[in-house]
């Protein structure tokens, strides 16, 4: 049995990475479903709720820092999925490359949201 | 060093019928992870809306909020980024050296406990929907 199993590159860190935003993710998510269908419900989300909670600088950075690292784990999981499935050359370039942009997409639009909702960054 | 089970390759699905635990563990935890990623962009695409005005951004959460689909389509999120969670938690113990040996019977204790949050939290997720 010498082949081995791993979706990740050898001596890669992305492996370690997937793991470490994986801990952090825990916490942040189980916290945000927690607080948008328990404490407050979906349906009753405005703006101005959103605006509220936005604009507390510890709420806003755990958002910004919760874009990030979900933007990093799901797009990470995604790229190492397809190294699994045996992409190579520019074939894997390429899928960088969109990967890569959609993340810078995402991050972006989500960083203009949450200055949108907090009126510019909450210090 | 690793170690691991001879499980024979996973990637041949045409062997479903002979999967043991931690390779139904494996695929679910990919797909779980994809409607994760697929989620996350559209919540982006939904929220910034309030791009556009407050009002823009209150009306769609609202409208979309107000279809049963919705909130049925949330109830399977919950279960996904649930089990995904437990399932995770699950691999970081793994990966750690913790349980490797019990691996089976954690998979499937995530696999119920994602089975009865997904049930607890019904009546919360489809709240006001009727009325
Ligand atoms: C909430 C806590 C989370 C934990 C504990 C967690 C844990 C993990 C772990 C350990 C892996 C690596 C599996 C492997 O190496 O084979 C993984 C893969 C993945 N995760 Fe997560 N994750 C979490 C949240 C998320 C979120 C929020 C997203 C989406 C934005 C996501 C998307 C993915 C994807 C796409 C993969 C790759 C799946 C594949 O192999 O095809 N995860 N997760
Ligand atoms: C159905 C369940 C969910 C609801 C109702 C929901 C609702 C919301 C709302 C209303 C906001 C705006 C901030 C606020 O008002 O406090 C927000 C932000 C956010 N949500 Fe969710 N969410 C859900 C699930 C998720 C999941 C599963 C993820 C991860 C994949 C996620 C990732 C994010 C991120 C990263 C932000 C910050 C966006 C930014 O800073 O632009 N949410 N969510």
């Amino acid at each position: 049995m010498a082949e081995r199993y791993s979706s990740f590159e050898v001596g890669g860190r992305r492996w370690l990475w997937q793991r470490i935003t994986a801990a952090f993710l825990v916490v942040v998510l189980a916290f945000h479903f927690f607080l948008l269908h328990f404490v407050n419900h979906a349906d009753e989300v405005t703006f101005a709720m959103s605006q509220a909670r936005m604009q507390e600088l510890t709420y806003f950075s755990l958002m910004i820092l919760f874009l990030l690292t979900a933007t990093f784990h799901g797009v990470n999981g995604v790229y190492n999925a397809l190294i699994n499935q045996g992409l190579t050359g520019t074939r894997k370039t390429a899928a960088k490359v969109v990967l890569s942009v959609a993340s810078l997409v995402v991050i972006v639009q989500g960083v203009r949201t949450a200055l949108a909702w907090a009126g510019g960054v909450p210090l | 060093m690793s170690q691991y089970y001879n499980r024979g390759l996973i990637e041949d699905f045409g062997r479903w019928r002979e999967f043991s635990a931690g390779m139904w563990a494996w695929v679910f935890h990919k797909f779980t992870g994809w409607v994760l990623v697929g989620y996350l962009f559209t919540h982006i695409a939904v929220l910034s809306t309030a791009l556009q005005s407050p009002d823009a951004y209150t009306t769609t959460i609202q409208s979309l909020e107000s279809l049963l689909l919705v909130r049925i389509l949330e109830v399977g999120l919950l279960s996904v980024a649930v089990f995904h969670i437990l399932n995770g938690l699950r691999l970081l113990f793994i990966d750690l050296g913790v349980g490797l040996e019990s691996q089976d019977k954690s998979f499937y204790a995530s696999l119920i406990l994602t089975g009865a949050i997904a049930v607890a939290s019904v009546p919360t997720f489809l709240a006001g929907v009727f009325g």
